[in-house]
């Protein structure tokens, strides 16, 4: 068991002859992830990487029956393409896209969301199921399987996460990169959940940041819904206090987004939060003893 | 990316947003013709900075003659304005804009941001304009009214008329030019790809008229490259110039006052090297993200930049190689170190993909400065040692 994905999930990657598209589709690949096709338009009815190419998405769609897309466009014409996934009744895009304008997210979040399609990202390093499909970025070779969920703003400190728990001996059931753009996908929020009905996760790895009010959200489900152990760590505690223009930004989410209230808030539900990424295995492993 | 008052207000000028007139000036001479071009008998002189609070800071000054103009004009050029947004550092101003006096009964408060949570433009706005609008929101919240703008349908009559009614503005023509005003306000933001555009304050007129008397904006810089008109407004004075030529290298940089540089590919790892450093005692002196194709040069340039900073007394390189491999990074250590005169100790932990190929070439190499490290906690504990002189 895992969420979201596994190894029967087809997958198409849209952005697919690109040389990013084509040098992470080459490695979801070689991890065992069931590629199915990929889009790039013009070039429909060519072979890549032994698979077939296609002109649109619903082309790849009634050819292959792939139900995600790994998205790897270039940043302004992600908006198209994950609205070109939803018609096509994709049902979760994966995007990898680093710099998409937060404008064009919020037009194609609405019509994803009007599709019943679910998206991860923008600028993430994507979701891995440990062995089974890789859909993203990520060094696969660091997460072994196991029974921890992680979760995880931060591309690299969700790899520093699950380097530590595969270290004390653990494994990683699935992992998710949320992206920390303004606009993002599957959040804490809806994620969580998942993790807690998945009978193979037995505690949850919460990677957070400052700015932004998603982790207070987080801990407000945790101490509701949550009853697996939850290990988090907020980053930023040293960070520096923006010198910004105006004052809009942080009155809008009611805080300022800092650490300090994003780790008070966790403690308030029960969560063993860590004060550096380095204590992420061993708070894991304390968790598990007691449980 | 930020842009001056002057320049939001040149682009409320494209919207019909009403302004007061106003002209930009780089020297007291420039500033009197402003004056004597814009007329009247009464004059502001602000100054123009990338910070809020300049009225405070004692950058914004009231003219009442041609004279106090120039006198004005001579004083504030040239200042280094420190407000509650600058930092204690301050902000050298270098321009200053010359706008008519205006005729103020009312000053309120308008915004446009991003609402993140509704994932939709939110309008916010107060009859206490003119104040420090955090304080208000934290002392009397009731007294901000926030519109939620659904981007599918855009600013509609029901947004207006709950702003208007919620800052309880009765009369009928005022409320048609307060929802005018809005609804071209929200225009601006969507074409242009604002981050943020706020007035403080936006006056009403003894007149019955709302005019923008400030202006600040921030763009997605995401979207800038649809929008050339805005990138040619940046000024390059109001950037750090260390931070202007790491991002040149595609490094994101920005300085702190502590002694451990640090190196570390990802914003989140990077913060959480910081982190670590300070839970063991030491003090990070910079957040320094390489991103995900650092190689020989951005890495040697990293140390560059590090070095600038004569506080640094060790530095921690942290990276766990995903598309980065590690291997192209301790080679970008070797080559650094032929390129920049490393004179600290430099601890390094290099984990992830191509991992053993690093060590080997960094053992192999055998640089004395070079303290290699086996994981986060191992390297941050060497890297507060050494900067103490104990390695």
């Amino acid at each position: 068991m895992s969420i979201l994905v596994n190894k029967d999930t087809k997958v198409i990657v849209q952005g697919f002859t690109g040389k990013e598209g084509t040098f992470h589709a080459e490695q979801c690949i070689d991890y065992g992830t069931n590629i199915v096709g990929g889009v790039t338009p013009n070039k429909g009815g060519e072979k890549h990487l032994g698979k077939p190419v296609f002109n649109t998405v619903k082309d790849a769609v009634d050819a292959t029956g792939a139900t995600v897309s790994m998205v790897f466009v270039p940043p302004a014409f992600v908006a198209d393409a994950v609205m070109e996934a939803a018609d096509a009744g994709i049902e979760l895009a994966v995007i990898i896209t680093e710099g998409a304008p937060v404008k064009d997210m919020m037009y194609a979040k609405q019509y994803a969301t009007k599709h019943n399609m679910k998206t991860i990202g923008p600028n993430c390093p994507g979701i891995i199921t440990a062995e089974e499909c890789k859909i993203g970025i990520m060094p696969g070779m660091i997460f072994k399987k196991g029974n921890i969920g992680l979760i995880s703003k931060s591309g690299t400190l969700t790899y520093e996460g699950a380097n530590q728990v595969v270290k004390e001996g653990f494994g990683i059931s699935t992992a998710v990169g949320i992206g920390g753009d303004p606009i993002i996908g599957l959040s804490y929020k809806q994620i969580l959940p998942m993790f807690e009905a998945d009978p193979e996760t037995e505690a949850i790895v919460m990677i957070g940041e400052i700015g932004g009010d998603l982790e207070i959200q987080a801990a407000k489900l945790i101490k509701e819904q949550i009853t697996k152990p939850v290990v988090a760590f907020i980053a930023g505690q040293t960070a520096p206090k923006g010198k910004r223009m105006g004052h809009a930004g942080a009155i809008i989410s009611g805080s300022a987004g800092t650490a300090k209230e994003k780790m008070d808030a966790l403690k308030a539900a029960g969560v063993k939060v860590v004060v550096s990424p380095a204590d992420i295995g061993k708070a894991v492993a304390e968790v598990l003893a007691k449980k | 990316m930020n842009i001056h008052e002057y320049q939001a207000k040149q682009i409320f000028a494209q919207y019909d947003v009403p302004t007061p007139k106003g002209i930009i000036a780089n020297t007291p001479d420039e500033a009197v013709r402003a004056a004597e071009q814009l007329g009247g008998n009464i004059w502001v002189v602000k100054a123009q900075i990338h910070a809020g609070g300049r009225g405070l800071g004692g950058g914004v000054k009231l003219a009442k003659s041609i004279e106090e103009v120039k006198q004005l004009a001579g004083e504030i050029l040239g200042m280094t304005l420190v407000t509650h947004q600058t930092g204690p550092e301050g902000k050298l101003v270098q321009k200053v804009y010359i706008e008519e006096g205006a005729d103020i009964k009312d000053e309120l408060y308008l915004s446009v941001v991003l609402d993140r949570a509704a994932e939709m433009p939110i309008i916010m706005a107060s009859t206490e304009g003119g104040m420090d609008i955090e304080t208000v929101a934290e002392n009397t919240p009731e007294k901000i009214i926030k519109v939620q703008v659904d981007p599918s349908i855009g600013f509609q009559g029901f947004h207006g008329r709950e702003l208007v009614f919620g800052l309880g503005i009765t009369d009928k023509n005022e409320q048609r030019k307060m929802i005018d005003f809005a609804s071209k306000l929200y225009s601006v933001y969507m074409d242009k790809d604002a981050e943020m555009i706020e007035i403080n304050p936006l006056i009403k007129t003894g007149a019955g008229d709302f005019l923008a008397l400030d202006g600040k904006m921030g763009f997605d810089d995401s979207a800038l490259g649809r929008h050339p008109d805005i990138e040619e407004m940046r000024d390059i004075s109001e950037e750090d110039p260390d931070e202007r030529e790491a991002s040149r290298y595609g490094l994101s940089y920005i300085a702190l006052d502590g002694e451990i540089g640090c190196m570390v590919n990802g914003a989140g790892l990077a913060m959480g090297t910081m982190d670590t450093i300070n839970y063991m005692g030491g003090t990070p002196a910079n957040f320094l993200d390489v991103g995900g194709s650092a190689n020989a040069e951005t890495v040697a340039k990293g140390f560059e930049i590090i070095l600038k900073n004569p506080n640094v007394k060790a530095i921690f390189v942290n990276i766990f190689g995903g598309i980065v491999r590690c291997d192209r990074i301790a080679n970008g250590i070797l080559e650094a170190t032929k390129l920049v005169n490393v004179h600290v100790p430099v601890v390094v932990r290099l984990d992830g993909t191509n991992a053993p190929e690093a060590a080997e070439i960094l053992k192999n190499a055998n640089i004395p400065n070079v303290i290699p490290a086996t994981d986060l906690a191992d390297g941050a504990a060497k890297a507060v040692a050494a900067a103490k002189g104990e390695l």
